[in-house]
C-alpha cells in the first residue's frame, strides 16, 4: 500500500482523538468515583484527595459479592451447557449431514434476529407456569434456548470447514460416531469453542432485559442487572454510583484483557457470521 | 459384479439411515432447548396479542384490536419513530465514522500502539451497556463534563441537563449508542481494509486520484461485506435498544426517549396490558425483519 508519510501523520492524530474521546466516560466515571462520597462532583476534575475507599464501600454496600456470586451461578449453567447443546447440533448439521438437517439450520436461523424484547412477556409468564420465577433458573432456562441459534450457526460454520476426509479416514479405522467426535472433532473445535465461550460469558455476564424482568429480588441477577439496585441504593451520592459501576465493569474489562486476542477474533468472526 | 452392488448399496443406505438417527439425536438437545425458549413463547406471545388480559384474571378475545391500538396510539407511534430516529445514532454515525476513520487510521502497523488502541476502541463493546448508561448519565447531568466543557470554551448558554430536556435527550441517548458502535466498526473496516488488495490502490493511484476518489473507487467497494453486516447489526442493536434507555431516561423526559423496548416493558409490566404488549413485541420482530431481510438481499446481489 502506498501511504505517504502526511497521510500517517493524520492517521496518528485522528486515532489519538477517538482514543481519547473513547476513554473519556470511562475517565470522568473513575473521576466521580474518587470525590468524596458526600459531594456533588463538578464535571471532569481530578479529586484532590482521590477517596479509594469509595469502592470498599460500594463493594459492602451494593453487596458485591452476592452478586458476584449469583452472576457466576448463570454464567456456570448457561455457557457450557450451550457449549454442549451447540457443539453436538453443530456437528450434526455440519459434518452427519442427516436428512432434513436444512429444515433445521433454515428453522433456527429464523430464530437469529428476534429481539429479546419481542419475546419477553411470554417467556414471563412460561417461567411463572415453571415455577421458577425470581430464581436464578427463570434468566438461566430462556437464555440457553435465545442463545441457541447463534451459538449453533457459529458450530455449524466450523464443523462445515473440517476435511470429510478425516471423519471418512476414522469411520475405516472403525470408530463409532461418538468416538469419532470425542476424539479428532472436539480437539479440533478448540478454538471456535473457546471463542464461543467468551463471547457467551460476556452477554451473560452483561445481559440486562431478562435478569431486570425475570428476578425481582436485585441480589438474585447478573451484575448488569443489578445495576438498577444500585441506581436506587445510591441515587443520592453520584461518587458511590459511579464506584459501583465501575466495580461491575471492572471483571469484564480483565477477562477481556487477558483473552483479548481470542477476544477481538471472536467479537469480529461473530460480526461477521452473525 | 453385479450381485455384488446390491447388498453394498443397502449397506450404504442403512448407514445414511443410521446417520440420520443419530443426527437428529445430536441435534436434538440444541432443537429441544430452542423451541422450548424461543419457539414457544413466540407462539404464545402471538396468541396473547389478539386478547385483552392482565396477566391474572379472565382473558377476552379482541382480535386485532390490539395491532390497531399498536398502529394509532401516539405514545407508541412515537416510540417506534424515536426507535428509527436511533437508527441515525447506532447505524449510520458508527458505519460513517467507521468508514472514515478505519481510512485515515489504516496505515497501522503492528506493534503495542497499535494492539493497544484496538483494545480501546473494544472497551465501551465489553463494558455492560447498563453500566455505559449510568457513566452517561453522570455526563450529561447539570454538573457533568459535557457543560463543563461547553462553559470551558465560552459556550455555557448552551449548557443544560441533556438528559432531562425534551429536544435533547433522544440526540443525547443515540450519541451514547455511537459511542458504543463507533469502535466495533472502526475495528472490523480496519480488518477489512487489511484484506483490500494492495495493487489496487496502487492502481488508482497511479491513475492519479486523489483519496476521496480512491475512497469511493476502491475502499467501499472492497468492504461491502463488512457494511452489510455493521448495518444489520447496528439496526438491530437501535430498534431493540433497551439498557441504555433503562439506566439513563427510562423513556422520558416525558415520552421523548420512549423506544419500543421500553413501551413492551411498560404496558406488559406496569399497566398489565398483557396482550397489547405482546402485540406490540410480534409487531417489533416485524419491523426488525422488514430493515434487515432487504439489507441481506442487497449484500448477496451485490456479491455477484
Amino acid at each position: 500500500m502506498i501511504v505517504n508519510k502526511s497521510e500517517v501523520v493524520i492517521g496518528r492524530i485522528v486515532l489519538v482523538i477517538v482514543l481519547v474521546l473513547t476513554l473519556i466516560p470511562l475517565a470522568n466515571m473513575l473521576s466521580a468515583a474518587l470525590q468524596p462520597a458526600g459531594d456533588n462532583p463538578t464535571g471532569l476534575t481530578w479529586p484532590a484527595h482521590p477517596q479509594w475507599s469509595n469502592f470498599v464501600t460500594a463493594f459492602d454496600t451494593g453487596h458485591v459479592w452476592q452478586l458476584m456470586g449469583s452472576s457466576l451461578l448463570i454464567v456456570v449453567v448457561v455457557v457450557p451447557v450451550s457449549l454442549l447443546f451447540s457443539t453436538l447440533a453443530g456437528y450434526a448439521l455440519g459434518n452427519l449431514r442427516m436428512r432434513g438437517g436444512r429444515f433445521v439450520f433454515i428453522f433456527l436461523i429464523l430464530g437469529l434476529t428476534i429481539p429479546f424484547e419481542a419475546l419477553i412477556i411470554p417467556l414471563y409468564y412460561q417461567v411463572q407456569a415453571i415455577g421458577v420465577l425470581n430464581t436464578q433458573w427463570a434468566v438461566i432456562l430462556p437464555l440457553i434456548g435465545l442463545y441457541m441459534p447463534f451459538s449453533v450457526v457459529w458450530m455449524r460454520a466450523h464443523f462445515i470447514g473440517v476435511p470429510r476426509e478425516l471423519s471418512e479416514a476414522a469411520r475405516v479405522d472403525g470408530a463409532t460416531t461418538l468416538q469419532e467426535f470425542r476424539r479428532i472433532q472436539l480437539p479440533l473445535a478448540r478454538p471456535a469453542l473457546s471463542a464461543l465461550a467468551i463471547l457467551l460469558f460476556l452477554w451473560t455476564w452483561n445481559q440486562f432485559l431478562l435478569p431486570v424482568v425475570l428476578i425481582s429480588d436485585p441480589l438474585s441477577r447478573t451484575v448488569a442487572g443489578a445495576l438498577t439496585f444500585f441506581q436506587g441504593q445510591y441515587s443520592s451520592s453520584i461518587p458511590l454510583l459511579n464506584a459501583g459501576a465501575l466495580i461491575i465493569i471492572v471483571p469484564t474489562i480483565v477477562v477481556f484483557i487477558v483473552f483479548q486476542r481470542q477476544f477481538i477474533r471472536a467479537l469480529l468472526q461473530g460480526a461477521v457470521k452473525g | 459384479m453385479t450381485t455384488s452392488i446390491a447388498p453394498r448399496r443397502a449397506a450404504a443406505h442403512s448407514a445414511a439411515r443410521r446417520g440420520t438417527l443419530v443426527g437428529w439425536l445430536f441435534a436434538a438437545p440444541a432443537l429441544i432447548a430452542y423451541c422450548a425458549f424461543v419457539i414457544y413463547p413466540l407462539l404464545t406471545g402471538l396468541q396473547y396479542s389478539f386478547y385483552r388480559w392482565n396477566g391474572v384474571g379472565p382473558s377476552e378475545w379482541v382480535g386485532i384490536n390490539n395491532y390497531v391500538r399498536v398502529f394509532t396510539d401516539p405514545d407508541l407511534l412515537g416510540s417506534i419513530r424515536n426507535a428509527f430516529v436511533l437508527i441515525a445514532f447506532f447505524t449510520i454515525v458508527p458505519v460513517a465514522a467507521g468508514l472514515v476513520l478505519a481510512t485515515l487510521i489504516r496505515s497501522m502497523r503492528p506493534g503495542f500502539f497499535s494492539s493497544a488502541s484496538q483494545t480501546i476502541l473494544f472497551l465501551p463493546q465489553i463494558i455492560p451497556l447498563a453500566a455505559a448508561g449510568i457513566g452517561w448519565s453522570w455526563m450529561y447531568a447539570q454538573t457533568g463534563a459535557v457543560n463543563q466543557l461547553l462553559s470551558a470554551v465560552g459556550l455555557g448558554s448552551l449548557a443544560r441537563p441533556w438528559l432531562g430536556d425534551f429536544q435533547t435527550a433522544l440526540p443525547a441517548v443515540g450519541l451514547i449508542g455511537s459511542w458504543v458502535l463507533t469502535g466495533l466498526c472502526t475495528v472490523l473496516f480496519l480488518t477489512g481494509i487489511g484484506k483490500i488488495d494492495p495493487s489496487l490502490y496502487e492502481a488508482v493511484r497511479l491513475d492519479g486520484a486523489n483519496w476521496a476518489r480512491e475512497f469511493v473507487t476502491v475502499t467501499i467497494p472492497g468492504l461491502r461485506q463488512e457494511i452489510a453486516v455493521l448495518v444489520t447489526i447496528t439496526i438491530i442493536a437501535a430498534l431493540s435498544s433497551f439498557d441504555i434507555i433503562y439506566t439513563t431516561t427510562l423513556g422520558g423526559p416525558g415520552r421523548a426517549t420512549l423506544v419500543p423496548g421500553i413501551s413492551i416493558y411498560r404496558i406488559g409490566f406496569t399497566q398489565s396490558e398483557v396482550g397489547l404488549a405482546s402485540a406490540f413485541g410480534i409487531v417489533l420482530m416485524i419491523l426488525v425483519l422488514a430493515c434487515v431481510l432487504p439489507i441481506q438481499r442487497l449484500a448477496r446481489v451485490s456479491d455477484r
